[in-house]
């Protein structure tokens, strides 16, 4: 994954509330078994609408997405994750996020940035204006050409991966002789959880 | 030294960390992985792309259901027949290649075990109390019902199970939800739930895990269990918890895949002590009277905009809020309704009687009772009922349930997602209403256009029936 410090550039000012990832990307474009070319579908059924955000050529290719309250809830898919990077968005702006969006938003190199209504508002406008909006990780702020300066907060297992480009996987694998130890402890404790389907 | 009272949560979290991490995060042992052939082609393809194996694959089960049409799926002469879209049959392929060359126990699409992963997972007895379940779907909540930590997960989190056996995690907070009394003669699990998402909202459980508690949850099967915890995720929350108990320890003995012997004493001896403290806090608690709760049904395209069959449409402007008034005004543009109307005036074309949430053999009983001497309503287009898997189909045609079906005029079918998620050919047409028993009425979830409302498998029987919303108690006099 590429290391992120900073997504800068123009926003989509979307600001639907609860937009779940059937939105994001219908069930009919999950039949893929790759990563790639799900842009297509992004929002399909909102792009059937003329004058929709997504399709006003000022906004093709923003970095950013504003969004309001409880944003990529619903189903697990990660495609919505892939779906938003095709489109070439690298940060989502938003009140809340569906724990199971922003985790899957983070793997994949998205910034998942949680700021309250007000500032959310007052950054619809911003982006509505077609002005650039900055995402800083290191200082953990979003600014404008204005003077806007909202500060956000971000885990910071989440934050150290995102600026680092960190693989997970690779993480926990240096973690093997852990995982070893805790499976011996687990068979003498509770050994009927180890047989799976092997019973 | 005694301990700190403790939620069940704590107590099943605790008992899985591997190591905390300075910055507070977990890694957390994941004791049971479902995996199907939606969520997991790329989490499959990365091990590859990197060398990696997968650690423990006696502790993944795959079964595909997501993708798969529910039409026979054996031919006359008893050979498997060939799925027609090639990028769905494409994707089982790719699953039956990955569980071959990753060593994985697979049910096949034609085996009598196959059927939807959380309808299977207890089924088979591969989820049992205090273990951790993940799945690449958001509806792994349902094995809540048991007494497990269960939680859906993205595909990188898939490839991250399958390499590693575990989740890197931040604590969830707990929300309890109690419900106090007695639920209403033919209020069911489903209106429950619906009820419960909408006080708490569908954001209103998010970064929580919920306990539900209360008389209410001791009383109910181990099936109707399944539907609330399956529903937690409507309700913002990752996964729902339902302390595990004496109906839980009988419902799984002698499943297939449940320990036996002398670990079956050991584990029922451990899972006795999966409950909460008395004294433990939670970070959020919510109570319910039971007594309040009437057959529920949704008017809109989220799961908390529900409203009482007795109720009307209700207005934008009943809600105090101007994101939600604005919300409401797209949903009710989207499923075409005005303010005010009596929902028992909502006509409905399709019925569908199956998903995660309402497709296990007491749900198939609880709609064939209602439709045993009735015919759906001639204006009823296309009404289906999908086992959730061939155990409980076996067990409905045993028990005369088809034969109840097929009289109603409910097409009988293979078991599989289905109309839920509207991702094989089983899909409502654009425009049309459907009384369904799944989980989520999103635009364009059960197809482009379609208008969902969600309610109990009885109240969708007594939809087919009356050919429009009903209140099924009125129906039964």
């Amino acid at each position: 994954m590429r290391a992120v410090k900073e997504v800068a550039g123009r926003a989509i000012p979307f600001g639907a509330k609860n937009v779940d990832t059937d939105v994001i990307i219908p069930a009919k474009w999950l039949k893929t078994i790759t990563r790639d070319g799900l842009g297509k579908g992004a929002f399909e059924t909102i792009r059937q609408t003329p004058g929709n955000v997504f399709d006003d050529p000022q906004f093709t290719g923003a970095p950013i997405l504003i969004a309001g309250d409880n944003f990529g809830c619903g189903s697990s898919r990660e495609h919505a994750a892939w779906a938003l990077l095709d489109l070439g968005i690298h940060a989502v702006i938003a009140p809340s996020f569906s724990d199971i969006f922003s985790g899957n938003a983070v793997k994949n190199g998205i910034v998942p940035v949680v700021l309250p209504q007000e500032a959310i508002e007052r950054l619809m406008e911003v982006a509505g204006e077609g002005q650039e909006i900055t995402v800083d990780l290191e200082s953990q702020t979003v600014t404008t050409l204005y003077q806007d300066r909202f500060a956000f907060e971000l885990d910071p297992f989440r934050r150290h991966c995102l600026m680092n480009g960190l693989d997970e996987v690779a993480l926990t694998l240096e973690r093997q002789d852990a995982i070893d130890r805790f499976e011996t402890r687990r068979a003498g404790a509770q050994g009927w959880l180890a047989t799976g389907t092997n019973i | 030294m005694a301990s700190r009272p403790r939620t069940l949560y704590q107590k099943i979290w605790d008992d899985h960390v591997v190591e905390t991490r300075e910055d507070g995060t977990a890694l957390v042992y994941i004791d049971r992985h479902l995996v199907h052939e939606v969520t997991s082609p790329q989490a499959f393809e990365a091990l590859q792309l990197s060398g990696r194996e997968v650690r423990r694959p006696e502790l993944t089960l795959a079964v595909p259901d997501h993708n798969l049409p529910t039409t026979p799926r054996v031919g006359a002469d008893g050979e498997r027949l060939p799925i027609a879209d090639p990028q769905s049959a494409a994707q089982l392929d790719a699953l039956e290649r990955n569980v071959r060359d990753f060593g994985i126990r697979y049910i096949d699409a034609t085996a009598a075990e196959q059927g939807i992963v959380h309808v299977v997972g207890p089924e088979q007895g591969f989820s049992l109390p205090g273990s951790t379940i993940v799945c690449g779907d958001s509806h792994t909540a349902c094995h809540g019902g048991l007494g497990a930590l269960a939680f859906g997960i993205g595909t990188s989190e898939v490839e991250h199970v399958l390499a590693t056996q575990t989740l890197l995690l931040q604590q969830s907070k707990t929300m309890e939800v109690r419900v106090e009394g007695v639920l209403g003669p033919g209020i069911t699990a489903k209106d429950l739930i619906l009820h419960i998402i909408g006080q708490i909202g569908a954001a209103g459980g998010t970064g929580h895990v919920i306990e539900y508690r209360g008389p209410v949850f001791e009383k109910m099967s181990v099936e109707e269990r399944l539907t609330v915890c399956n529903m937690s995720i409507e309700a913002g929350a990752r996964a729902g918890l339902i302390a595990p108990d004496e109906t839980v320890f009988a419902y799984l003995q002698g499943r297939p895949m449940a320990p036996q012997g002398a670990d079956w004493d050991a584990a029922v001896a451990y899972w006795r002590t999966l409950n909460t403290d008395p004294g433990a806090t939670f970070d959020k608690s919510v109570t319910i009277d039971a007594a309040d709760i009437a057959p529920t049904v949704t008017w809109g395209t989220s799961p908390e905009d529900v409203v009482p069959i007795s109720g009307a449409v209700p207005s934008p402007d009943d809600f105090p809020h101007e994101a939600k008034q604005d919300a409401a005004r797209k949903s009710l543009d989207y499923m075409a309704l005005s303010p005010g109307t009596a929902m028992t005036d909502i006509p409905v074309e399709n019925v569908f009687i199956g998903s995660c949430t309402n497709s296990r053999i007491e749900d198939l009983r609880s709609a064939a009772r209602v439709l045993k001497g009735r015919t759906k309503a001639p204006s009823v287009r296309w009404a289906i009922v999908v086992p959730g898997s061939g155990l409980v189909k076996r067990q409905a045609e045993d028990e005369g349930l088809d034969e109840v079906f097929k009289q109603a005029g409910f097409e009988w079918r293979e078991p599989g997602c289905s109309a839920c998620l509207g991702m094989n050919p089983d899909k409502v047409p654009p425009g049309e209403r459907c009384a369904s028993t799944s989980n989520r009425n999103f635009v364009g979830r059960q197809g482009p256009g379609a208008r969902t409302h969600l309610m109990s498998p009885a109240m969708a029987a007594a939809a087919a029936v009356a050919g429009h919303l009903v209140d099924v108690r009125e129906l039964s006099e």
